[in-house]
C-alpha cells in the first residue's frame, strides 16, 4: 500500500521533469525580456510535429532527430524574434501578448492544416516501454531519461547565465535595457538569441511529449498551463525553481490520479492555487513581480 | 588639425522645450573638454544626443572621422565611447566584476582572460578591486560612482564622457576622484565632463563651454570663462538657490 504511494510520487516526479522542459522557454524568455509567450504551448506542439516528420522522412531514432528540430527551433525562434516579436516590446505589456495569442491561434491553424486533426505519435521503438526495477519500483526509462535532460538543461542553462558572456549580456539587457545599449549590447541580437535558446529547449520538451503520448493540434493549450503553474509555484526568475515547481506540479497530478483517475489535471490546479494563495511569488522567486 | 568628435549644428526639442539649439562645438583628440552651465540647460541631454540615446531633430554629431548621427547606441558604444551617469545605473543583480566584463566583453569586444585581465587592471585603478564580487545594488553611493567610472573604462573608450562623477562626494573622496580621471587623461583618452563642482573640473579639462537652454553661450580657457561675468552671473544665480 506505502509502495503504491511511493510509486506515485516518484513517477510525478519523474513527470515534473517533462515540465519543468516546457517551462524552462518560458521562464527564460519571460526573464531576459519581460515577454509573455502565449504561443509557448503551441510552438512546443511545432516540435513535436516537427519531430515526427523528420522521424517519418529520414527513418532515423526520434532523439537522433533533436540534432535537426533543436537548430531548426533555434533558427526559427531567432527570426520570430526579430521580425515579430522586438516590434512588441516597450512599455506596455498588452503587445506582446496579443500578438503572442494571435500566433497561437496562426500555429494551431497551421499545423491542423497540414497534419490533420488526428492524433499522432512519435515512435522511438523499445525505448517507450522499457523500465528498470529500482528498490521494488518500476520505473520507465523514457521518464528516468526525460528527468536527467530536465536537470541537463536547467543545468546548462544555469551555466550559461553565470559563467559566460552570452549570459552576463542577457542578465545585463534583463537588468536595465537602456544601459545595456550604451555598454555596446544589441539588445535586438540579444532579445534574438534568447529566443532561440529558449526554442531549442522547447524543442527538446515538443519530441520528448510526442514519444510519450499522443498528440495532435488543439493541445498547446493545456501545455502552456503546465508550463505557466511550473514557472510560477517555483518563482519567477528562477531556473532550479521552475525545476522544482515542475516536479510539484507532477506529483500533485500523479496523487490526484491515484485517489481518482479523473482527478490528474484538477490535483495539479489545485496545488498551483494552494501555492499561489500562500506564496504570491512562488516559492523561490529572484524577480520581484 | 581635424576634431576627433565634431558636434554640428544639434538641434533637439521637445515641444517648446529647447534642451539643444544649433550647438556647435569641436574636441580635439587627447583634450578634456569642461561643460558647465545651470540645472536644466541641456547639458545630460547633450551627452544623450552624443552617445545615440536621443536623436536630434537636425545636426550631426562626427566621430574619430565617420558620421555617426545615425547610428544607434550599442553602435556607437563599440565605436569607442562610454560615459557614466549622474545618477548611477549599475545593472543591480549582478557583481561590480560581471559590470566590468558587461563593458569589456560587448563594448571593447575582448573575451576570456583578456576581458578579466582588463577588468582587474580598471577595478584597480578605480580602486573598486576589493568590492569587485559584491553586488552592485549594494554599494555606497561614491563606490557606484566609481562602478560607473569602472564600466565605462572597462569599454576601452577612445571618449569618455563624465556626468556629475564628483557631486554629492565628500572633500577627500572628490579629491582621489580627480586623481583617477587625471590619470585616465595622461593615458590618452579624450574627456567631455560635465561638472558643477568647478574646482573639480578645473583641475583637470583644458577647455570650458557653457550651455544654457541648450546654446553655447561661451567656450575657451577655463580661467577666463570662470571669470567672465556671463558665468559669474549664473553660477551665483545657481548658488544662490543651490
Amino acid at each position: 500500500m506505502t509502495m503504491e504511494w511511493v510509486n506515485a510520487i516518484v513517477q510525478g516526479t519523474l513527470l515534473g521533469g517533462l515540465y519543468a522542459l516546457f517551462a524552462a522557454g518560458l521562464s527564460l524568455i519571460f526573464g531576459v525580456m519581460r515577454l509573455v509567450n502565449i504561443a509557448h504551448g503551441d510552438l512546443i506542439v511545432m516540435a513535436a510535429y516537427l519531430g515526427l516528420t523528420v522521424v517519418s522522412v529520414l527513418g532515423i531514432h526520434p532523439l537522433l532527430a533533436l540534432v535537426l528540430v533543436v537548430p531548426l527551433m533555434a533558427g526559427f525562434g531567432y527570426v520570430l524574434q526579430r521580425a515579430v516579436l522586438n516590434r512588441t516590446l516597450g512599455d506596455d505589456l498588452l503587445p506582446p501578448l496579443l500578438v503572442t495569442f494571435g500566433l497561437s491561434v496562426i500555429l494551431q491553424n497551421g499545423l491542423l492544416e497540414v497534419y490533420s486533426a488526428d492524433p499522432q505519435k512519435i515512435n522511438a521503438g523499445v525505448l517507450e516501454t522499457a523500465s528498470v526495477s529500482v528498490a521494488g519500483l518500476s520505473l520507465g526509462v523514457l521518464p528516468l531519461l526525460t528527468f536527467a535532460v530536465a536537470l541537463a538543461v536547467i543545468w546548462g542553462l544555469q551555466w550559461v547565465f553565470y559563467h559566460t558572456a552570452l549570459g552576463r549580456a542577457f542578465r545585463a539587457v534583463s537588468d536595465n535595457q537602456d544601459i545595456a545599449q550604451l555598454m555596446g549590447l544589441n539588445r535586438r541580437h540579444i532579445f534574438g538569441l534568447a529566443m532561440a535558446l529558449a526554442l531549442g529547449v522547447t524543442a527538446i520538451a515538443g519530441i520528448l511529449l510526442g514519444i510519450r503520448t499522443s498528440f495532435d493540434p488543439s493541445i498547446g493549450g493545456g501545455r502552456l498551463i503546465f508550463g505557466f503553474e511550473a514557472v510560477i509555484i517555483g518563482g519567477l526568475g528562477n531556473l532550479w525553481g521552475t525545476l522544482a515547481g515542475g516536479v510539484i506540479l507532477g506529483v500533485a497530478q500523479t496523487i490526484g490520479a491515484k485517489i481518482d483517475p479523473g482527478w490528474q489535471l484538477l490535483a495539479g490546479h489545485i496545488a498551483f492555487l494552494v501555492i499561489l494563495a500562500i506564496r504570491p511569488n512562488g516559492l523561490f522567486p529572484r524577480i520581484s513581480a | 588639425m581635424t576634431a576627433f568628435l565634431q558636434i554640428d549644428r544639434l538641434t533637439k526639442s521637445f515641444g517648446s522645450i529647447s534642451v539643444a539649439d544649433d550647438l556647435s562645438y569641436e574636441l580635439r583628440k587627447g583634450e578634456a573638454l569642461g561643460v558647465i552651465g545651470p540645472n536644466g540647460a541641456g547639458k545630460t541631454s547633450m551627452f544623450n544626443l552624443i552617445t545615440g540615446t536621443l536623436s536630434p531633430n537636425s545636426g550631426r554629431v562626427l566621430f574619430d572621422g565617420h558620421d555617426v548621427t545615425r547610428l544607434g547606441a550599442a553602435a556607437r558604444c563599440r565605436a569607442g565611447m562610454a560615459r557614466s551617469f549622474q545618477v548611477p545605473q549599475p545593472f543591480s543583480g549582478m557583481t561590480v566584476f560581471e559590470n566590468a566584463m558587461v563593458a569589456a566583453t560587448q563594448a571593447a569586444g575582448l573575451r576570456g582572460k583578456a576581458a578579466e585581465r582588463l577588468c582587474l587592471e580598471v577595478l584597480e585603478q578605480t580602486q573598486m578591486l576589493p568590492k569587485a564580487n559584491a553586488l552592485a545594488g549594494g554599494l555606497t553611493l561614491l563606490e557606484r560612482k566609481r562602478l560607473e567610472l569602472t564600466r565605462a573604462l572597462c569599454a576601452k573608450p577612445k571618449l569618455l564622457m563624465l556626468d556629475e562623477i564628483a557631486g554629492g562626494l565628500t572633500e577627500g573622496e572628490c579629491r582621489s576622484l580627480v586623481q583617477t580621471i587625471k590619470d585616465i587623461h595622461a593615458s590618452g583618452v579624450s574627456i567631455i565632463w560635465i561638472e558643477h563642482v568647478v574646482h573639480a573640473l578645473l583641475a583637470v579639462v583644458d577647455r570650458l563651454i557653457v550651455i544654457d537652454f541648450g546654446k553655447k553661450i561661451a567656450e575657451g580657457e577655463p580661467k577666463a570663462i570662470m571669470a567672465s561675468p556671463q558665468v559669474q552671473e549664473i553660477y551665483l544665480g545657481i548658488e544662490a538657490d543651490a
